[in-house]
């Protein structure tokens, strides 16, 4: 047992009394003392460490026992059931409709895989649009409360204190009841013939899509690219020569004319398709439905409320002295907002602001009362054909848990990028 | 100062009494919060003209065309026929007199539902006692038992010459109530376990365990683990061994907030300065001691007011069970709504449910938003 310290007097050492000696130039032996004895596991219940591996093995072991007794008796109640276990059903053909897609889909030869794909996207796709347009929204009110007009801020209060105070399932269901109350399409509420607002949803009319459309956004990610790269060479001359070349001819050049130009050289096709009404319902045009509109609607507004107040203290985090001193050197109200005061609001809003995203995105699994096929309504449905219980679940979580821990990666490196460099 | 005074005496006596008129008084207040400039002139007077408008049409269908009360046919069934009249032009309340305490109550049986009516009442009290900072002791914790055993005797009865009742005819207000408390009460032992155990450096198998545990929970949504709970859960036990649904859920929100309390009192034991833990290891104090002497009492002040916001995330996160098919206070609305004379009469029904999650949900917000005042305050100090 102590025969580490004696080695170690006696000039053998191990890799902690070389560092202990270069630190230190006292006499080796004293400081072979001095240290820690290099503990050994006893089978005392006196000593920590031997006490640390019995508990880690009681618990690891109790839990595994249970684990063990749930998979047994599974086993046993799918062997009674006839229930096939694994993911063979993935490849067979699911027969589930799908109204909205973002892939061809047909129910007649589609996989059960495809029609997940869908889901996922479809998950993917409200999740992205809902954290926009809530990040929109929300900052909007945030800023609304702090105004110094009093009707704004006490609207914007009343806005965040009552939706966050009514649970979000029961605001997408009075939306989507009240997107069914709406008038048939023979009676459509319209937006100067062209958008039309019914019962059955949001027609709007859609621009019929060419590959010139392509190139001409293809032609504006590029722009943008340059734009951004040419902002930076800005900063940098500005820091070299305090003089800051303009940027925005560059910029719409870019942005506006590049992509203007590519899409006249390519015939510059503009055909867009209004939707029409024939017999009881519109054709052509593009479609929004009730369900997708009465998710997006719910989730924007009740996120709206949490948002905004992430972003009002989040601005008021930031001490007036930051304004006072910004005014005094003549910037105004907007400059002060965008130049000195969000950049270090923002610090405090993004971690907040993350756990929101993340909570945008678990909440549309909600979509499955209203009937929006979302991940997890198409899985359910498929957990209900197949039987595949433990399967269709394991893919829901799967897919949530690779959607957080993706936003919360990017959200983690963008934190990151943004901190305070200190020294 | 003394020239403040110097100048006041030579001014007129009327003037001397009363601030200039510029900065005090309602116009002086009306000129600096609402036109203070031009911009906000403009958005004062849309606001405003919006907001009248709307006040005003809310007020007419809400309360001057209002219908409150509709004649019964011989056999009892409402007739609605006024209230089809009215649609659009006024709110039919008499939707919610008709069926308030199916929505409250549920299937419970008609004359026993002043037992679920008790609940409600416990409840509310267990929630005010438990604010007052007076109780915050370990004795409450016997109140909470004491509470919710009183909860079930009176839910179930069987007991005391009460009649039995199964939990299959148990809804509305009650299950909102028992699944966020008891779930609460059941979560928070085991959110304060998994939390020593995340922060352990002796335990890392432990540690390792209660990470992946908080980490799966907190990243899927509730509806998955409610799945769970009402298609997994009867595949995990023995033939022939049935949880009720009810139990189901209720172990499913358990799970869940155990996991988001966890975190919420891992905050709590990461604030309390590191001193006292080790001002506690050298006075010889075992772990155990340590935690429940020191840490804790400490550690689990600190977080009163995030777990008050965790418990109000609860409280409507409840109204997922409508999902699983279990009779909350949302699902009672729903099936209150499935009766055909009042089919489509959702909106008002829609607004009395949502009156009832403000009045809980505001109350503990503002709750917790004192308290948070407070306590910073002393910590200010």
């Amino acid at each position: 047992m102590h025969v580490a310290p004696i080695l170690r007097a006696i000039g053998i050492k191990n890799r902690e009394t070389c560092r202990t000696m270069s630190e230190a130039t006292a006499d080796p032996r004293l400081v072979a003392a001095r240290a820690a004895p290099k503990r050994r596991m006893r089978l005392s219940w006196s000593d920590p460490v031997f006490r640390s591996v019995v508990w880690q093995i009681v618990i690891v072991g109790v839990v595994i026992a249970i684990g063990w007794y749930f998979v047994r008796n599974t086993t046993a109640n799918l062997a009674a059931r006839h229930i096939a276990t694994g993911f063979g059903f993935i490849d067979r053909v699911a027969g589930i409709p799908i109204g909205e897609s973002l892939l061809p889909y047909d129910p007649a030869v589609s996989t059960y895989g495809r029609a997940l794909l869908i889901g996922v996207l479809n998950t993917l796709q409200v999740a992205v649009i809902g954290v926009v347009l809530a990040t929109i929204l929300g900052t909007l009110i945030g800023i609304g409360r702090l105004s110094k007009n009093w009707l704004l801020s006490r609207l914007a209060a009343f806005y965040v204190e009552t939706l966050r105070d009514i649970p979000l399932l029961l605001q997408l269901l009075f939306w989507y009841t009240m997107l069914q109350g709406l008038p048939p399409p023979r009676q459509a509420w319209h937006l100067g013939n062209v958008a039309f607002l019914t019962n059955r949803g949001m027609r709007l009319p859609e621009l019929d899509w060419q590959p010139a459309h392509t190139w001409a956004l293809l032609a504006f990610i590029v722009g943008l690219a340059g734009t951004l790269i040419w902002n930076r060479r800005a900063g940098k001359r500005q820091e070299a020569t305090g003089v800051r070349p303009t940027v925005w001819p560059v910029a719409v050049a870019l942005l506006i004319a590049l992509p203007v130009i590519v899409w006249a050289v390519l015939g510059a096709p503009f055909q867009v398709e209004l939707p029409v009404l024939r017999g009881f319902n519109f054709q052509g045009g593009g479609t929004l439905s009730p369900e997708y509109f009465a998710l997006m609607l719910g989730l924007v507004i009740y996120t709206a409320s949490y948002i905004a107040e992430i972003v009002r203290s989040g601005i008021q985090a930031i001490p007036q002295g930051q304004w006072e001193a910004a005014g005094a050197l003549g910037l105004n109200a907007g400059q002060v907002l965008r130049q000195v005061v969000l950049p270090q609001a923002m610090r405090v809003i993004i971690p907040p602001m993350t756990s929101q995203y993340l909570n945008l995105t678990k909440n549309s699994s909600l979509a499955v009362a209203i009937g929006f096929q979302d991940i997890v309504s198409i899985a359910n449905t498929a957990l209900n054909q197949t039987g595949q219980a433990i399967e269709g679940i394991a893919i829901i979580m799967a897919v949530y848990l690779t959607i957080s821990l993706s936003i919360s990666t990017f959200m983690n490196w963008y934190n990151a990028h943004i901190a305070l460099v200190e020294r | 100062m003394s020239q403040a005074t110097a100048t006041a005496e030579h001014m007129p006596a009327e003037s001397q009494a009363r601030p200039p008129a510029g900065i005090v008084g309602p116009w002086a207040w009306l000129r600096t919060n609402l036109f203070g400039s031009w911009w906000s002139t403009a958005v004062t007077l849309v606001l405003g003209y919006i907001i009248i408008r709307v006040v005003f049409s809310l007020f007419e269908w809400g309360v001057v065309h209002a219908i409150w009360s509709v004649p019964y046919g011989p056999t009892g069934t409402p007739d609605t026929a006024v209230c089809q009249n009215a649609i659009g032009i006024g709110a039919c309340w008499a939707v919610l007199t008709d069926k308030y305490r199916l929505i409250l109550f549920g299937r419970y049986p008609y004359d026993e539902q002043w037992r679920p009516a008790i609940v409600v009442l416990l409840f509310i009290g267990l929630f005010t006692v438990s604010g007052v900072r007076r109780f915050w002791r370990k004795e409450l914790a016997l109140i909470w038992a004491v509470t919710l055993t009183a909860v079930g005797v009176l839910m179930w009865g069987g007991v005391f010459g009460l009649p039995l009742v199964a939990e299959d005819s148990w809804g509305g207000l009650p299950i909102t109530l028992i699944l966020a408390t008891f779930g609460l009460a059941f979560a928070f032992p085991l959110a304060v376990l998994v939390a020593l155990g995340r922060r352990s450096t002796r335990l890392p198998a432990v540690k390792l365990l209660c990470v992946l545990y908080v980490e799966i929970i907190r990243g899927v949504p509730l509806i998955s683990v409610l799945f769970m709970a009402s298609v997994m859960f009867p595949l995990f036990m023995p033939a022939g061994v049935n949880i009720d649904k009810l139990l189901r859920a209720q172990i499913a929100f358990i799970l869940f907030a155990g996991a988001y309390l966890a975190e919420v009192v891992r905050g709590g034991l990461q604030a309390l300065p590191q001193g006292q833990g080790e001002a506690a290891d050298a006075l010889g104090l075992s772990y155990w001691k340590k935690t429940w002497l020191i840490i804790l009492p400490q550690a689990l002040r600190l977080v009163i007011p995030p777990l008050v916001n965790t418990f109000i995330g609860f409280f409507k996160d409840t109204s997922l069970v409508l999902i699983i098919g279990l009779f909350d206070l949302l699902t009672m609305g729903k099936v209150a709504l499935s009766d055909p004379p009042w089919q489509s009469f959702s909106t008002e029904v829609y607004i009395g449910l949502a009156a009832v999650y403000i009045a809980f949900c505001f109350a503990m917000s503002k709750y917790s938003r004192g308290l948070e005042r407070d306590l910073n305050r002393s910590r200010a100090r």
